[in-house]
């Protein structure tokens, strides 16, 4: 059975069919491609698999579970996590508070222990900084775990949103469009990175990607979309080479 | 290890700056150096650091905008104080239970009125409570049991300005702790993620709608419990005084101190409520002054030079940081 089971998934706004009848399997372990023009619905697809949007048609389930149209934070607890493709940091937080506000779900102490500062709360703070730490560790962003978020580089701030979103520990994660305003050395680096937390956290990624460098060295499997619909899905290398794609990203 | 020293030390310096505060106001109290006029300050001060460190939760650290806390402080006071009134134990125990009382009505009225308005943003969430505290003032206006518009009489005064002044420093340092563990916890991290990005908070699984409402009734409790205070100071509690300008007065003292300052609220709360009487003397100047000066520091506050400045004098005060940063400098 696969991880991720989407089915007959659709969306419309009003009588605009943003995502239309779109089906895909992402096997556990495997780093899935979502790729496709401006505008054909591929953050759509996302939105719908964080709870965002509610699908109009068909559905997904993870792990066997049907989650369909439930809320963001239900999803994201059954273990669904993502990164936005305009970065959505907590900017006037530190590095690491970013970092721990993932891992806020993964701790049990009550506000009446946070505000009496018992013995649970010290426990749980230490086990938060400390994880918080390793998960920046594997980033290479222990020495700003001070600095404001929205103060980081660029390059730095979409690899803690990827942080921030492991942090919640969840089966899958999605990525949109982690590329996005990084120059060739900084995509190199980033593709290095997603393939380390895929291996290091066992993850399953599914990924929307403009740049096919990225997408052509990382990803195994892609699904194209074109206005809301499958063009074309399989391994990479051969679908990319699909007429039908070339002719849906450069025209006739 | 080091850091768990140096926050040891920290509270430690913290604990007796507050000793220290209360001490220096008791000893002048004491030998009399405080003019009558300025011993009758030390209350209103306190009460309002409370209410500016309470807003500063919904305001500064949930980044919701609300205009009404003074509502909130009426329904506390008044229920407190009637409590107050209506009950007859010794005043150890009725004191304090009045103030949870208070609270706890306050906190109720917060429930009721944060479920429906804060689904609203902005502009409009301003707009609702705003009307939510002159409802309030009107309703109370217009009910005989509570006083009506000549007001609610016959509630105990504090025997002495020291031991008004001793309550509300108690209270004071007490919610000052309470909103400051709140804030330094994951339920606190929680509320400022909501307020830099909402939609980023429940994508890593923040339940947004529990902790806005969390920030607004704890706010609210304890301005219902400042309320109270309030009540007790004068012994009289007249509905005019809980109107809109109330609560504008605290969100200014709020923005004033800086948005998600605990320590900025403070001492904002105390300049705000000095100011105007230490002008008095220049009469029909005062409000002109009081304004210009409140622009001023507005300005002052948002120039990034003054900051700048601000940042180096904390650095020379602490050397270790300054050693920090020389050597990230050098990096």
């Amino acid at each position: 059975m696969a991880l991720l089971e989407v089915k007959n998934l659709g969306i419309t706004f009003g009588g605009l069919h943003a995502v239309d009848d779109f089906s895909f399997n992402v096997q556990k372990g495997q780093l899935y491609g979502l790729i496709g023009p401006n505008g054909a619905g591929k953050t759509t697809v996302f939105n719908m698999l964080t709870g965002v949007y509610k699908p109009t048609a068909g559905g997904f389930t993870l792990d066997g579970e049907n989650l369909t149209g439930r809320p963001p934070i239900e999803i994201n607890r059954k273990g669904i996590a993502r990164t936005f493709q305009n970065i959505r940091l907590f900017k006037d937080m530190s590095v690491a508070d970013n970092v721990k506000v993932g891992l806020h779900n993964g701790k049990k102490y009550t506000i009446a222990e946070g505000i009496l500062r018992l013995p649970r709360f010290f426990k749980e703070e230490r086990e938060l900084d400390e994880r918080a730490m390793e998960l920046l560790g594997v980033f290479g962003l222990e020495k700003e775990r001070d600095v404001l978020a929205s103060n980081l580089p660029y390059g730095k701030q979409r690899k803690l949103e990827i942080a921030r979103a492991l942090a919640t520990n969840p089966k899958l994660l999605l990525l949109d469009e982690p590329a996005a305003g990084m120059n060739p050395n900084e995509t190199a680096e980033l593709m290095d990175t997603i393939r380390f937390v895929r291996d290091k956290f066992d993850m399953t990624i599914l990924l929307i990607e403009h740049d096919m460098k990225l997408v052509s060295g990382i990803c195994e499997e892609i699904s194209v979309l074109n206005f809301g619909q499958e063009l074309a899905h399989g391994v990479t290398a051969e679908v990319l080479n699909d007429p039908k794609v070339i002719t849906a990203y450069l025209g006739e | 290890m080091n850091t768990k020293k140096k926050k040891l030390i920290k509270n430690i310096i913290s604990v007796c700056i507050v000793i220290a505060i209360y001490l220096l106001i008791f000893i002048l109290i004491k030998a009399g150096a405080l003019s009558r006029h300025y011993q009758s300050l030390l209350v209103p001060i306190g009460i309002n650091v409370i209410l500016a460190v309470s807003l500063n939760l919904t305001v500064g650290f949930l980044g919701e905008l609300t205009l009404g806390h003074a509502g909130f402080m009426s329904v506390g006071a008044y229920a407190g104080c009637l409590f107050s009134i209506y009950c007859d134990l010794p005043t150890v125990i009725e004191f304090p239970l009045s103030l949870i009382v208070g609270g706890l009505a306050a906190a109720v009225f917060g429930i009721i009125i944060g479920i429906p308005a804060l689904r609203l943003k902005g502009d409009y969430l301003a707009i609702v409570t705003l009307a939510f505290g002159e409802i309030i003032r009107s309703v109370i206006t217009n009910m005989d049991f509570l006083g009506g518009a000549g007001g609610l009489k016959g509630i105990e005064k504090y025997g002495s300005t020291l031991s008004g002044f001793t309550v509300v420093f108690a209270v004071l340092v007490i919610t000052v702790l309470i909103i400051r563990n709140l804030v330094q916890s994951r339920h606190g991290r929680a509320i400022c993620a909501i307020r830099d990005n909402v939609i980023a908070a429940e994508s890593v699984g923040i339940n947004v709608v529990f902790y806005k409402l969390l920030a607004f009734v704890a706010a609210a409790f304890f301005a219902g419990a400042a309320g109270v205070l309030y009540g007790h100071n004068l012994g009289i509690l007249k509905p005019a005084t809980f109107d809109f300008n109330k609560s504008i007065e605290i969100l200014v003292i709020v923005v004033l101190g800086g948005m998600g300052s605990i320590t900025g609220s403070i001492i904002s709360a105390v300049v705000i409520t000095i100011l105007p009487e230490v002008l008095r003397g220049l009469d029909d100047y005062r409000l002109l002054i009081y304004a210009v000066v409140l622009i001023a520091m507005m300005l002052l506050n948002n120039n990034a030079k003054f900051n700048e400045f601000k940042e180096n004098l904390k650095m020379k005060l602490s050397p270790k940081k300054k050693a920090a940063a020389n050597a990230k400098e050098g990096e």
